[in-house]
């Protein structure tokens, strides 16, 4: 964050002294954070240490306490602003996946864009079909959910996030529920799609990715960011005694 | 000494020995001549039909059917309401629930029937005595339903409404579209409970004072009985309600298997 103004303006998220409390407990004790447009930001840090509560504020899963989150531009967090034509254009991908059981794997893709896109359903389809091209799972578009693996369902979760356009895709720790051997296809997955210049804020304990794709790395601890910078920096040579001792931990 | 395994088909086949002789029993001491003359007198049930299947079969179906899809909206709603973040809406279902649920069915039917006439003169219930039997069913079941509703539709995780609305999907197009369907398959079950006990409970229509014509199974039983002086007509119409609660049981376990497999 060498001239903060600058990147501001360019900013896709933008995090502005955000807080947020549980009840009496303040998961998140004043974040500034951003993602530039086409950057990679990986945010890393122990369990219980706010990351995922931050990315849920940025699309209001979880309303924010204090603070202000501006995407694109637009303030999130003003109680006038369009929460769900704002959700529309920013994909998240979960932990769980949480495909919808009762509907094919096509369904699951196009349903959203009908219904909320008000796209004709030709249209949907098509889009459907070149997501589920992208991710490598065409032959599965009339299976259900429960048919498929673990890595199977995280990349149809993201074909259809994808299938929505979105300006920004927000992830959830996407693969820390997946069997080890299955980490990698989704990896892939959001490689690809970092290299097509997407926007992402990813949650990971995945540090080999962050190193490889991520722009920035952020590591939080406690409700606070600890440390930011480039990632091979921050993870080889962490300034942060905290860092030091989370990264030997999981190194 | 007996192996566990051996012990426990020794004790079986004891089970197994006591219910032979329990039936064989009452095989011998029964009179059947008599058993027959009072239960199942030939001529009286060819008597019963067609009317049986043309009246009073129809009538219990009708009754029952618009009964309980009038207290599936109802559910539905109630459910709705009673999870919403709106104190008032959910301070009205709670209301409506424990008073139709805690009352007995047939006061029910009193009330919409007698009770509204002398309460307003000047106007009737529309449909007839259809509409009362509507309400007064969907009434009872819907308040019934509406916790089995709420139930499945809190059973649902959590997630399914995150991602819906992550997909820029409104809170009640998420419900519609992907909460509530998957929230029926989880009830299926105890919803086909609701509605073999409605089929039952469509007899209480009886206090409406019924012609012919408008006979449900048990009030039709209960006249061929009475006109007969033999039983023969209530086993009968026993037997319809069975044809229409076990076909439907066997559907539902198909649906159920169905959902299961696509799960």
């Amino acid at each position: 964050m060498t001239n903060p103004t600058t990147d501001r303006a360019a900013a896709a998220i933008d995090v502005q002294d955000l807080h947020k409390y549980f009840g009496d407990n303040e998961v998140l004790k004043g974040i500034d954070f951003h993602v530039p447009h086409g950057q990679v930001v990986c945010v890393i840090g122990p369990s219980g240490s706010g990351k995922s509560t931050l990315l849920r504020c940025v699309n209001l899963l979880e309303i924010p306490t204090s603070g202000k989150i501006f995407v694109e531009g637009e303030e999130i967090t003003d109680p006038d602003a369009d929460v769900d034509k704002l959700r529309s254009r920013i994909g998240i991908v979960f932990q769980q996946f949480n495909l919808f059981p009762h509907m094919t794997v096509l369904r699951n893709l196009t349903i959203a864009q009908e219904k909320v896109k008000g796209r004709k359903k030709d249209e949907a389809v098509e889009v459907a079909r070149a997501n589920l091209a992208k991710v490598g799972l065409s032959e599965k578009e009339s299976a259900y959910p429960a048919h498929l693996s673990g890595g199977q369902s995280q990349r149809v979760a993201i074909a259809r996030a994808l299938s929505m356009n979105p300006d920004m895709m927000l992830f959830d720790e996407p693969t820390s529920a997946l069997d080890p051997e299955l980490v990698g296809d989704v990896l892939a997955v959001m490689k690809d799609l970092a290299s097509e210049g997407m926007t992402m804020m990813v949650v990971t304990h995945e540090m080999g990715f962050a190193r490889e794709v991520g722009d920035n790395l952020v590591f939080m601890d406690g409700g606070v960011i600890v440390e930011e910078g480039d990632p091979r920096q921050v993870l080889a040579d962490p300034q942060h005694e905290r860092t030091q001792s989370f990264l030997s931990k999981v190194l | 000494m007996a192996s566990p395994r051996q012990r426990a088909a020794r004790w079986r086949y004891v089970q197994y020995a006591v219910l032979v002789v329990a039936v064989l029993v009452i095989a011998f001491v029964a009179d059947w001549g008599q058993i027959q003359r009072a239960f199942w007198n030939w001529e009286l049930v060819k008597e019963q039909f067609p009317r049986v299947l043309t009246i009073a079969l129809k009538n219990t179906i009708i009754y029952t059917a618009c009964g309980f899809a009038f207290g599936l909206m109802l559910g539905l709603v109630l459910a709705l309401m009673r999870l919403s973040s709106v104190g008032p809406y959910r301070w009205i279902a709670t209301g409506v629930i424990e008073l139709f649920r805690g009352l007995p069915a047939l006061v029910v039917f009193i009330a919409l029937s007698v009770g509204f006439n002398l309460a307003f003169p000047d106007y009737e219930i529309p449909f007839g005595n259809l509409g009362v039997v509507t309400l007064a069913l969907g009434l009872v079941g819907g308040a019934y339903m509406a916790e089995t509703i709420r139930a499945g539709i809190q059973a649902v995780p959590k997630g399914q409404m995150e991602a819906a609305r992550s997909l820029g999907m409104s809170h009640s197009r998420a419900m519609v579209s992907v909460v509530v369907p998957q929230a029926f398959r989880i009830i299926l079950p105890p919803l086909t409970n609701e509605l073999i006990l409605l089929t039952k409970d469509s007899s209480l229509v009886y206090i409406l004072g019924l012609s012919l014509s408008g006979y449900e199974l048990t009030k039709f039983g209960r006249e061929g009985m009475n006109s007969a002086s033999n039983l023969t007509p209530i086993i009968v119409i026993g037997l319809c309600y069975l044809l229409i609660t076990v076909p439907l049981s066997i559907v539902v376990r198909r649906m159920e298997s169905r959902a299961e497999r696509a799960r």
